[in-house]
């Protein structure tokens, strides 16, 4: 099934039309509402009528999310505050997250894109939705929700959590669609069987998963273990949220850019060159229909390819290559942002701390856990065991308030860290994902 | 009045301690006395020798995180009750203790405990008022 037939199925050459003219029509309002984009395309030495194809988007500088950030909060909003009706914000970023906003017709585009991607994952109106997603700044929830509701399904807005009483929601209500984080999918798993609830004594047909890395074997654990048909969705807050691209249930290879509303390209993340389709390279993305929070060659760091070949399912849309890494050092930890940076950030605003520290990264029963080794210098040693435990638990405690992710703490010995040429090893990774 | 201690961050780790005494023991230095206090990941090992900034100094040199901290020693006599007329005392006075530990050689016939107060100076002053024998860092180190 399709959602948006006329648009979805559109000849590419009909669609990079519609591209080009809504690109044309985003660089000129850009270039007249917020400055940040004005003063990048007068720099570059571009005006937004010398894009005459897609091609020409390449003379146009990138966005960082560093630029969205030095913008904080509302300083890349392309619209006046009175037609925002919703905010949003990225997880996990010390002090000053991605901000987004969101006008009531993106919220509609959005709606009509979460609900071509909940079909393309094999909902139809007559499903139940068990929507395990954060409800909150996070996108995920209400991403999927409102997509739930434009497409007539009914939505159980569960959100993230209370696993037991979720084991017996799926019960009772027999939801038939799971959409959910990867790792709490496999954690739910666990529970019911803890509960002694057998999947295939449940209604689910299919599962739409994502906000985190995962991998092939994940999928099969998923679908093994839950008895169901897994896709992946992808999105991100910066370039709308869940339903930028949504990976077909007929094909399970790859998945769809919305291409419609969404421009995608793949760059070499050393040079910024632009690589031909079926190269890996970092993905980068430009609005086409965003109103309050438009982006122009926005970096996602997120590492893939680009698959043009004609789908089975029928859509046209282009297919990028599930998500195999990221072109910055950023770890997804149970759905939340971190970057190593932010970690060190706030050891360094203790004043006890060195910045010698270790993240160690593991998923120990389908949960990522996030380990901080923090190496115990002289002004932090203490021979009262206490004042250490202590700060063990302000450390952590800290992580959490300031990046929303638990952390366990461990003090070290100097030196134990894994130092490389000098350089410390910041960041081990042992996800077998 | 005070003696000098010093303690050592250990990781719970295999050896760990026995890395500490051999490297203390080939910089000839004798340990007089020693408490260790871990958690599951790690421990303190606080240590009272004959040198100690000869043992901080090799320490530090092999990548141990040291520090220095004052403690008091105290004669105990060697009878029942000995211990508790000390502790009567600072509780007394509303001193609080942090640890405590005994000391490995005896000084003539009485025992010898080593506190680690909060208030170091205070509990100086509170101790030898009452009569009770405080011995000095130097002879410590000595015995």
């Amino acid at each position: 099934m399709i959602f948006d037939i006329e648009y979805e199925t559109m000849p590419r050459e009909a669609l990079e039309s519609i591209q080009l003219r809504r690109l044309r029509t985003t660089l000129e309002r850009v270039n007249t509402t917020v400055p940040f984009y004005q003063e990048k395309f007068k720099a570059a030495g571009i005006l937004p009528g010398d894009v005459n194809s897609l091609e020409d988007l390449q003379k146009i500088p990138f966005t960082t999310k560093q630029d969205l950030r030095d913008n904080y909060p509302f300083g890349m909003f392309a619209v006046p505050m009175d037609n925002v009706v919703r905010i949003h914000a990225s997880s996990g970023t010390t002090g000053q997250p991605t901000v987004v906003g969101y006008t009531a017709r993106d919220i509609n585009t959005w709606s009509i894109l979460m609900a071509r991607s909940l079909v393309a994952g094999g909902a139809s109106r007559d499903d139940i939705i068990h929507n395990a997603y954060g409800y909150g700044l996070f996108t995920g929830g209400l991403g999927v929700h409102y997509g739930a509701e434009k497409l007539g399904a009914s939505i159980i807005p569960v959100s993230g959590g209370n696993t037991k009483r979720q084991i017996i929601i799926m019960k009772d209500f027999g939801p038939t669609i799971l959409t959910a984080t990867p790792s709490y999918t496999l954690y739910l798993a666990e529970v019911a069987k803890e509960m002694g609830v057998s999947f295939e004594d449940l209604k689910f047909k299919f599962g739409i998963f994502g906000a985190e890395p995962w991998s092939e074997n994940m999928r099969k654990e998923i679908e093994n273990k839950l008895n169901l048909v897994a896709v992946d969705i992808y999105g991100l807050s910066e370039v709308m949220g869940p339903g930028v691209a949504i990976e077909c249930h007929e094909a399970q290879n790859g998945l769809h850019v919305f291409e419609d509303h969404f421009l995608a390209e793949i760059i070499n993340p050393d040079t910024g060159e632009v690589l031909p389709y079926g190269e890996t390279g970092e993905l980068v993305f430009t609005s086409l229909t965003k109103e309050a929070f438009p982006v122009i060659r926005y970096r996602t760091r997120d590492i893939t390819s680009l698959n043009p070949e004609p789908c089975i399912c029928g859509r046209t849309h282009i297919r990028m290559k599930r998500v195999s890494g990221r072109s910055d050092d950023m770890l997804i930890i149970r759905g939340v942002n971190v970057f190593p940076s932010q970690i060190e950030s706030v050891l360094m605003k203790i004043d006890e701390v060195e910045p010698h520290y270790q993240l160690v990264v593991d998923r120990k029963d389908n949960l990522d856990t996030l380990t901080v080794n923090v190496e115990v210098g002289e002004n932090l040693f203490s021979d009262e065991v206490r004042q250490l435990q202590d700060m063990e638990k302000k450390i952590a405690k800290d992580i959490k308030e300031y990046l929303g992710v638990s952390a366990i703490v461990k003090l070290v010995e100097p030196k134990t860290i894994a130092r490389s040429e000098g350089k410390a090893i910041r960041v081990i990774d042992n996800r077998k994902i | 009045m005070f003696t000098e201690q010093i303690s050592i961050f250990l990781e719970n780790k295999t050896g760990r301690i026995a890395e500490v005494t051999s490297i203390l023991a080939e910089a000839d230095i004798n340990i007089r006395a020693l408490s260790l206090a871990d958690t599951s990941d790690f421990g303190v090992l606080r240590l009272i020798v004959n040198n100690n900034e000869k043992a901080g100094e090799v320490l530090k040199s092999q990548g141990f995180t040291v520090n220095k901290t004052r403690v008091v020693a105290v004669e105990v006599e060697d009878k029942p009750g000995g211990l508790h007329n000390i502790l009567d005392v600072i509780n007394k006075a509303g001193l609080n203790i942090e640890y405590m530990y005994a000391f490995v050689q005896h000084s003539k016939s009485n025992a010898v405990m080593i506190f680690r107060f909060d208030k170091v100076d205070d509990a100086v002053i509170v101790l030898k008022e009452n009569g009770m024998a405080v011995i000095d860092g130097d002879k410590v180190s000595r015995m």
